[in-house]
């Protein structure tokens, strides 16, 4: 269980994170959404002990997170941040060694080399196992530092925003290989997410910043509310049920509403508004 | 026809380090170091004379060419090891001990020692040359954390600066001393005053290596960045301290033995981890083959160019030195990934 108390953090004289309180339980997956600059990252940092916050404490399980030591902790929790970026010239195949630090100190084991393989069938990196990072695509290389994290193996896994850079494909497959480790092997699993319907469509839980503050959490059917979501957001999104998936129209704010062929060219281009979508 | 869904075979593993870059290195550097046994200033003992010598022959192999290739082995190859550890803990290409004050911090803790004390030995100069190179660097770090694009060639100018200034303060005091004819012993590396007796504390870099190697991993680790570091478990200040500690001792020996060889320890790294990749572990000790043999090339064409002249070795190392340095420039100036 995460439980993180009363954490405040400024940036200067800046609040990005305002007295949050949080308690997430055990082999679920969270979504913490929000807008730009909700604080989302920096409480994902404080929680991994990458930000010691002003004030506030976070605990793993009976681990105070400000007190244990690191490497106590890499065993317990992985964390990859939203932005990284490794000037070292590392194969794949070392980066994802690299996850077993925690373990084998650098001295691999039979069983460590198992468990890099499988991260790296997992992440479909096979092929380029021995590529330098610098060699990689934006997307390929984001996969390689996800497969590092998963050769971690540990209870708690927190990314931000993993779904960077992937294509349609792999990002559903991430999403698909989370939840199965969720839900499979147990793990809690943290996410930051952006796209509102991969956090509707995978997660048991979400949390909704805005301002450094959660302004909301719960069940995805809690949290996709039109209502809702422009509290969140400042935004209309339009809230459909797909097969009992709750998918917010974003693309276009305010509608469309209702089914069926929706859209139909405007006749005359300059009388019609930018953007508006006539409804059938 | 069966369509079968088989994974696609991995490419066979090209690059990095394998087992017959260090069998070839090391055989290689064998035989350069017993032919160079056969040069030196008493041309009685030639290349000839190695196979085998006579006793009168091995007297002065014992006394004056094997303490002369051993140092200029042990020099060549620590300071391109520190230049290795350096580069990789602070992500920097740029960054070895001749470019970031260690080299010129030893120099001023030498100087300072001799003034100290009127009749210094050799372990006393090196216990003050550590200390102060180890401030010196420490020093270029603080530095370093206050740049913002820390991988640029920016903190290679901050680097020859920094040592500009800590060599102009030494020279001050030299001067007001009287002692600037000592400057240009350590500052010119050169390893004709080698001589049985008077180089073996340079044997101090070998446990220095040993124990870099030990923490190759944490400094490829710590390399990746704080938030890397700390995810797998590892005190990011810690490592990061052990590592300039590591590096400052090796430099600080060397520059009291031998004196200081400019680029070194920033070209050989650099071009074996081009070739090869970052993994300290995986390229250190090639990375000390190289540098090795890099000196003892350096050194060989310095006693044979204008025989029976002797060209220092910081005078041939510094000129291809800079060169490559320069030729590092540009290619990352031109948007290689540095
Ligand atoms: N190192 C820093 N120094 C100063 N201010 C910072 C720093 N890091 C973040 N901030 C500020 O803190 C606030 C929260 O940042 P944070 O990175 O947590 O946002 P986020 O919710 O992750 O946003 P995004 O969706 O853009 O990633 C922002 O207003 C940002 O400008
Ligand atoms: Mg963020």
């Amino acid at each position: 269980m995460i439980r993180v108390r009363d954490v405040t953090h400024r940036y200067d004289k800046q609040v990005v994170l305002d007295e949050v309180g949080l308690t997430l339980p055990v082999g679920q997956l969270t979504s913490i959404v929000g807008a730009n600059g909700a604080g989302k990252s920096t409480l994902l940092s404080v929680i991994s002990r990458l930000i010691r916050p002003e004030q506030g404490t976070v605990f793993i399980d009976d681990l105070d997170v400000g007190t244990a030591g690191a490497d106590a902790i890499s065993k317990r929790l992985a964390v990859l941040r939203q932005d990284n970026r490794i000037t070292a010239r590392l194969s794949v195949i070392d980066l994802v060694r690299f996850g077993r630090f925690p373990y084998s100190k650098g001295r691999l084991t039979p069983e460590d080399h198992v468990v890099v393989e499988e991260a790296l069938d997992y992440l479909d990196l096979q092929l380029f196992r021995d590529r330098y990072l610098d060699q990689l695509s934006g997307g390929q290389r984001q996969r390689a530092y996800i497969a590092m994290i998963l050769a971690q193996d540990t209870d708690y896994i927190l990314l931000d925003e993993p779904l960077n850079n992937l294509d349609m494909k792999h990002a559903s497959s991430m999403m698909t290989l989370l939840r199965r480790a969720a839900d499979e092997l147990g793990k809690t699993i943290v996410l930051v997410l952006h796209d509102i319907n991969f956090a509707s469509c995978f997660s048991d839980h979400i949390v909704a910043m805005r301002d450094g503050k959660v302004v909301v959490q719960g069940t995805p059917a809690e949290i996709m509310q039109r209502e809702t979501l422009r509290e969140v957001f400042d935004m209309d999104i339009h809230v459909q049920d797909l097969h009992g998936m709750r998918l917010g129209i974003f693309w276009t704010t305010g509608a469309p509403v209702g089914p069926g062929p929706v859209v139909a060219a405007p006749a005359d281009a300059s009388g019609a508004e930018l953007g508006t979508v006539s409804r059938a | 026809m069966t369509t079968t869904t088989t994974r696609p075979v991995p490419a066979p593993s090209r690059g990095g380090v394998r087992a017959v870059h260090l069998w070839v290195a090391t055989g290689v550097l064998l035989v350069g170091s017993y032919l160079s046994l056969g040069i030196g200033a008493a041309s009685s003992v030639g290349v000839a004379d190695l196979f085998p010598p006579t006793a009168d022959e091995w007297h002065i192999l014992a006394t004056s060419r094997i303490p002369r290739l051993a140092a200029v082995l042990l020099a060549g190859a620590s300071l391109s090891v520190a230049g290795l550890i350096m580069q990789r803990i602070t992500a920097n290409r740029f960054v070895s001990p001749s470019t970031s004050g260690t080299v010129e911090a030893a120099v001023l803790g030498i100087l300072i020692a001799t003034m100290l004390f009127s009749s210094t030995s050799l372990v006393v100069k090196m216990l003050i040359a550590i200390v102060t190179a180890i401030a010196g660097t420490i020093v270029f770090l603080q530095m370093l954390q206050r740049i913002q694009h820390r991988e640029g060639i920016v903190v290679a100018l901050v680097g020859l600066m920094y040592g500009g200034v800590l060599a102009a303060i030494t020279t001050f005091v030299a001067y007001q001393r009287d002692m600037v004819q000592y400057l240009d012993i350590w500052t010119t590396g050169s390893f004709s005053g080698i001589l049985e007796g008077r180089y073996e504390p340079l044997y101090i870099v070998l446990v220095v290596g040993v124990i870099g190697y030990l923490f190759a991993d944490r400094f490829t680790v710590i390399g990746m960045g704080e938030s890397f570091a700390t995810n797998l478990g590892l005190n990011y200040q810690r490592i990061l301290y052990i590592g300039l500690i590591v590096v400052s001792v090796m430099a600080a020996v060397v520059v009291v033995v031998v004196g200081a060889i400019p680029f070194l320890g920033l070209i050989v790294p650099n071009v074996v981890t081009l070739l090869l990749g970052d993994n300290v572990k995986k390229v250190l000790p090639l990375t000390a083959l190289a540098g090795a043999g890099f000196v003892l090339a350096c050194d060989v064409v310095g006693r044979t160019a204008i025989h029976p002249y002797e060209l220092p070795v910081a005078t041939i190392a510094g000129g291809i030195g800079g060169v490559v340095f320069i030729w590092l420039i540009l290619r990352s100036a031109k948007g290689a990934s540095v």
